[in-house]
């Protein structure tokens, strides 16, 4: 294998591991302020990016994106408010079972609204076929647009954590719920924030992939197992580790596939989750002192 | 008082019994083959809901379970050992009598396993592989239990769909019947029809009864205890590892059972049987039912599956099951026969199988 | 003399009316019922949804121009999802509540193997709309099929490459049923055909990205590539291949047969190569061509009536209501047997596939020249001329 074969390689496992971060990243925003892992999460990317392909017939690309990463924003919301607030009594079991109706849920009003077919956004520059060479390596310039824009998303969501009042807000009902709203902080409009803010980046990620990967109605699930993968490979809860463990899953699969048979590479992320789960559920990246598992 | 237990499933025996002389008389004794499809299915969800119901092990794999069971079964009854009949293992499972010789349909001598000897591996490899997944496995809580057998379930729906010996994605056909005893035989065809009837409630019933005096014996308290509160069950003294581990185990067996019986009865398998949804499906059946309510999830499943069976529910199968996940979780979460307007007819069941 | 004639006269007339009355009662001829299983939803759903419409659509036309032999058909679509299981309960249903004559589909290959035994035990004929072999071989009496052979599509393939001189090929396949049974016949025939598979890799079938496995084709310097799968990986691998500069030419299965691939595939479409019923081609064939007339009617009805492309797919439930109808109109009954044999025995039915001659040993009736090599050019299709 030569240079150029091994940059191809390593394109192609960085171009799908910034796809499961970012999914990853959304399941981390809503667990951290609270406690919830979304099973719907997959499936905010796939409605995103098929409200977008049907807005870009009246309005322009960009209008279209930006349209549909709003609708799905305030869909998010939707869902927070109209299922997952009525839950008084959280146990973990109701909580994971009440996501996973509702990913069923969004999954069949796609399948009804916008019918089995495969459809995708334009390239955002470019065509089908361009491509641009680095290294010898070639790729389509939608990866760059990927990258680049999981970058972005990650660099906001840091600087919005850090910096903006709302969002120490929604740190500071991860860490002590009660504490917070003693401060006066509105916990559960914190808590339909997170899902909006969820499923907005889930919708930017999808429009942006799907030029890349096309769209079907069916394809949020997969995702949404890879990006929990992903999360919890990095320390559920943890984001910048969550892109790490992105890149590492989309590596590796990349190498399994290259040494070994391609049949096999949807083995690695269920391997990799189950060999997580069962010797280190903390992640690769926690901390010792704070390994033992959230009490549910 | 330890009679008493014993009234639903004598007063559901009779029901079932009834049920038949009922349908030929409504001119719809066809009915019979979707009842015992689900009722095999319902097998899944008797294992599933003393897991989740009284163990409070959330598991999203269990059609991996069933898997297991169905494609054994199939895979051991299918396999043409013609060929390597003079080979060392072959010769010696021949002897031991596991082996049987028949035709398929088409003319061809096969030498395969019996179907008898394919269900005892089927329900002892389940077992394995259910102590061996739920060793590592039991321990993690909530969320994590969940993604581990929803992992569970994926890993095995990619082997079968795979593997060239699973059949991949077309899956396997031309599964024999399953002979008993005293002529009795687990088969598809017409003129089984009432008589599979019976096969498969005389197996949903044995279950029953098993669960049912499981969950009122010392192990069905301790499992109680660990449901409710599990640090203060551990500190009585109750090894909450061994209870757990074990009820995931019987309901790994009950689902593989359920698994190899639907194979020999439909005559095939497919990987449509280890998706999530159909995990979800099982979930959601015992959900629906009442965590902790054998009879409920029964029920539930019996009447659910025969309708999706009947393709009832049009375009719109899963989402149905998706709709009752929510509805149930949102305003139900004891199951739909614990609320308060039908908790009148629910004790007759329920109050008895807290002993 | 006026009583008696006013007698005759109240006779005739009591007789005329009883005789129209008579007519009047005599009521319709019972309906034909046909049972038809398809996947319209579920993971096969762009199999099974063509089919449905198409099926309904072609029952309508039927109906509406009197029927068969003066009798209606009665169409029983069941939906399975795709599911094997599901396909054996509604099986069962239609022949043993419904009672159909025959059934239509189901849209896969694993779903009719479920259901083959089932149909042939219960004297049921099963005309599938899938493709594996092993459905007609070993034949069973009732049990037919209507697509054209996976055999054939690759000999087609491979014929061509012959006259291209390429002799080194690359081969991904989709791991579903459809991707499975191209891959086992591509392994079988190359050889016979003298092209050397340099390396087969399969991908599951809702992957992402296929820059990963193609790197990997690239690696062997193949000098051309063939994916047998369909949606949506038959778009990607085009677009793919031509991002990382495996620039080869790409053939592609029967399972390319709707315009929205090539849609989807956009500018890297254009130069794909694969074999297919001449459906998509319509309008260019000559006017004199035999399938001519039928494929521009269907493709117009169809596309006028669902205001969505046309696909292949859906053309081999249309051949499958087709030749039912033919067998019932020629054993002139609806005795299973009678339509049975006069299914088995039917030559020369032109179809949307192709030109159907059955017989005996052959239940799928379709040779190779079913197939017609097409090629994308510009974003529509053409026929291929090397």
């Amino acid at each position: 294998m030569n240079l150029a074969q091994i940059i191809q390689y390593c394109l192609s496992g960085i171009t799908v591991g910034s796809i499961y971060a970012i999914v990853a990243i959304g399941f981390n925003i809503i667990y951290n302020t609270t406690g919830i892992i979304n099973f719907a999460q997959g499936e905010f990317l796939i409605v995103g990016a098929m409200m977008a392909v049907s807005l870009t017939k009246v309005v322009p690309l960009p209008v279209a994106i930006g349209l549909a990463v709003v609708i799905t924003t305030v869909l998010g919301g939707l869902v927070e408010v109209v299922f997952i607030r009525r839950v008084r009594d959280a146990s973990v079991l109701r909580l994971i079972v009440i996501t996973i109706g509702v990913s069923i849920l969004i999954r069949e009003a796609m399948l009804h609204i916008w019918d089995e077919k495969v459809r995708s956004l334009p390239y955002f520059t470019g065509t089908d076929v361009s491509t641009i060479s680095v290294m010898g390596a070639h790729m389509s310039p939608q990866v760059l647009w990927v990258l680049g824009v999981s970058a972005v998303i990650v660099t906001g969501l840091t600087l919005f954590f850090r910096f903006t009042l709302i969002g120490r807000a929604m740190r500071a009902c991860a860490d002590d719920r009660m504490a917070a709203r003693l401060c006066g902080i509105n916990d559960r409009w914190m808590v339909t924030l997170s899902f909006m803010l969820s499923a907005g980046i889930g919708a930017i990620a999808g429009c942006v992939i799907s030029p890349v990967t096309q769209t079907q109605y069916d394809m949020g699930a997969p995702l949404a197992i890879k990006g929990f993968t992903v999360a919890i490979l990095g320390g559920l809860g943890n984001s910048i580790a969550a892109i790490a463990a992105g890149l590492i899953l989309g590596l590796l699969e990349v190498l399994m596939m290259s040494q070994f048979q391609a049949a096999y590479k949807e083995a690695v992320s269920i391997v990799v989750l189950l060999l997580i789960l069962v010797f280190r559920p903390s992640g690769l990246f926690a901390r010792r002192d704070v390994s033992s598992l959230r009490a549910f | 008082m330890g009679g008493r237990r014993y009234i639903p499933l004598i007063a559901a025996a009779l029901l079932i019994v009834a049920g038949q002389p009922v349908l030929w008389a409504i001119g719809r004794p066809y009915y019979m083959t979707q009842i015992t499809m689900s009722a095999y299915y319902a097998l899944v969800v008797i294992g599933l809901c003393l897991l989740m119901g009284y163990a409070g092990q959330v598991s999203l794999g269990h059609a991996g379970f069933f898997a297991v069971g169905g494609y054994t079964s199939a895979v051991l009854t299918t396999c043409n050992l013609l060929a390597r009949q003079n080979e060392f293992p072959i010769r010696w499972f021949r002897w031991l009598g596991l082996l049987v010789e028949r035709q398929d349909l088409y003319g061809q001598a096969m030498l395969c396993f019996s179907p008898w000897a394919a269900f005892v591996v089927a329900m002892l490899l389940a077992g394995l592989i259910g102590f061996s997944i739920g060793l590592p496995v039991i321990r993690l809580k909530g969320h994590y239990l969940a993604m581990a057998t929803l992992g569970f379930g994926l890993i095995i729906y990619r082997i079968v769909q795979g593997a060239p010996v699973f059949g991949q994605a077309d899956g396997i056909s031309n599964v024999p019947p399953f002979e008993l005893f005293a002529g009795l035989e687990v088969n598809g065809r017409p003129p089984y029809r009432v008589q599979n009837y019976y096969i498969a409630w005389v197996a949903v019933l044995a279950a029953m009864l098993l669960a049912i005096n499981l969950v009122q014996s010392r192990v069905g308290r301790a499992l109680r205890s660990i449901h409710q509160n599990e640090e203060a069950a551990h500190s009585l003294g109750v090894n909450t590892f061994q209870y757990k581990l074990s009820t995931f185990v019987l309901s790994a067996v009950f689902a593989a059972v359920g698994g190899a019986l639907l194979t020999h009865y439909n005559g095939s398998i497919g990987p449509s049987e280890v998706t999530v949804m159909k995990s979800v499906r099982y979930v959601s059946i015992v959900a629906v039912g009442g965590m902790a309510n054998l009879w409920g999830a029964l029920v539930m499943g019996i009447v659910l599956n025969f309708l999706s069976l009947r393709g009832v529910f049009g375009t719109y199968d899963d989402a149905v099951f998706g709709v009752i996940l929510i509805v149930i979780m949102l305003f139900a979460p004891q199951g739909l026969l614990r609320m308060p307007t039908l908790r009148g007819i629910s004790t007759l069941f329920s109050r008895r199988s807290y002993g | 003399m006026k009583a008696r004639s006013m007698g005759v006269c109240g006779v005739l007339v009591a007789g005329l009316i009883l005789g129209l009355a008579g007519c009047k009662k005599k009521s319709e001829a019972p309906p034909i019922k046909v049972g038809a299983i398809f996947s319209v939803t579920g993971p096969a759903s762009f199999l099974g949804a063509p089919e449905e419409k198409t099926a309904k659509m072609l029952c309508e036309t039927i109906n509406q121009s009197g029927g068969i032999n003066g009798r209606k058909i009665e169409l029983i679509v069941k939906d399975s999802g795709g599911k094997s299981e599901n396909a054996v309960s509604l099986a069962k249903q239609l022949i043993d509540e419904d009672k159909v004559l025959a059934i239509i589909g189901p849209s896969t290959s694993g779903e009719t193997m479920a259901i083959k035994n089932i149909c042939q035990e219960g004297k049921t004929i099963l005309i599938s709309c899938a493709a594996a072999e092993t459905i007609v071989n070993p034949v069973a009496s009732y049990v037919f099929k209507t697509p054209q052979k996976d055999s054939d599509a690759a000999k087609y393939i491979f014929k061509a490459m012959k006259q291209k001189g390429i002799s080194k090929v690359g081969v991904i396949t989709s791991n579903d049923g459809f991707g499975m049974a191209g891959k086992a016949q591509i392994a079988k025939l190359a050889p016979d055909e003298g092209i050397t598979v340099v390396i087969s890799e399969t991908y599951d079938k809702q992957e992402a990205d296929l820059t990963g496995v193609l790197t990997k084709l690239k690696g062997q310097n193949v000098q051309a590539v063939i994916n047998w799968s369909i949606v949506p990986a038959q778009a990607l691998v085009a677009k793919n291949m031509k991002q990382i500069g495996l620039d080869v030419p790409l053939y592609q299965s029967h399972g390319f047969g709707n315009i929205k691939y090539v849609q989807a595939g956009g500018a890297a479409a254009n130069g794909t190569v694969f074999p297919c019923g001449r459906l998509l081609v319509a309008e260019s064939l000559a006017t004199d061509h035999p399938q001519k007339a039928l494929l521009v009617k269907y493709k117009g009805d169809y596309e006028g009536k669902f205001k969505e492309d046309v696909s292949t797919f859906g053309g081999h439930a249309y051949d499958a209501i087709l030749i039912l109808a033919e067998a019932i109109k020629k054993a002139g009954s609806t005795d299973r047997d009678k339509v049975r044999d006069a299914l088995e025995n039917l030559k020369g039915v032109v179809g949307t596939a192709g030109i159907f001659n059955f017989s005996a040993q052959d239940h799928g009736g379709l040779t190779m020249d079913a197939f017609e090599m097409l090629t994308v050019k510009d974003g529509k299709f053409a026929v291929y001329k090397n």
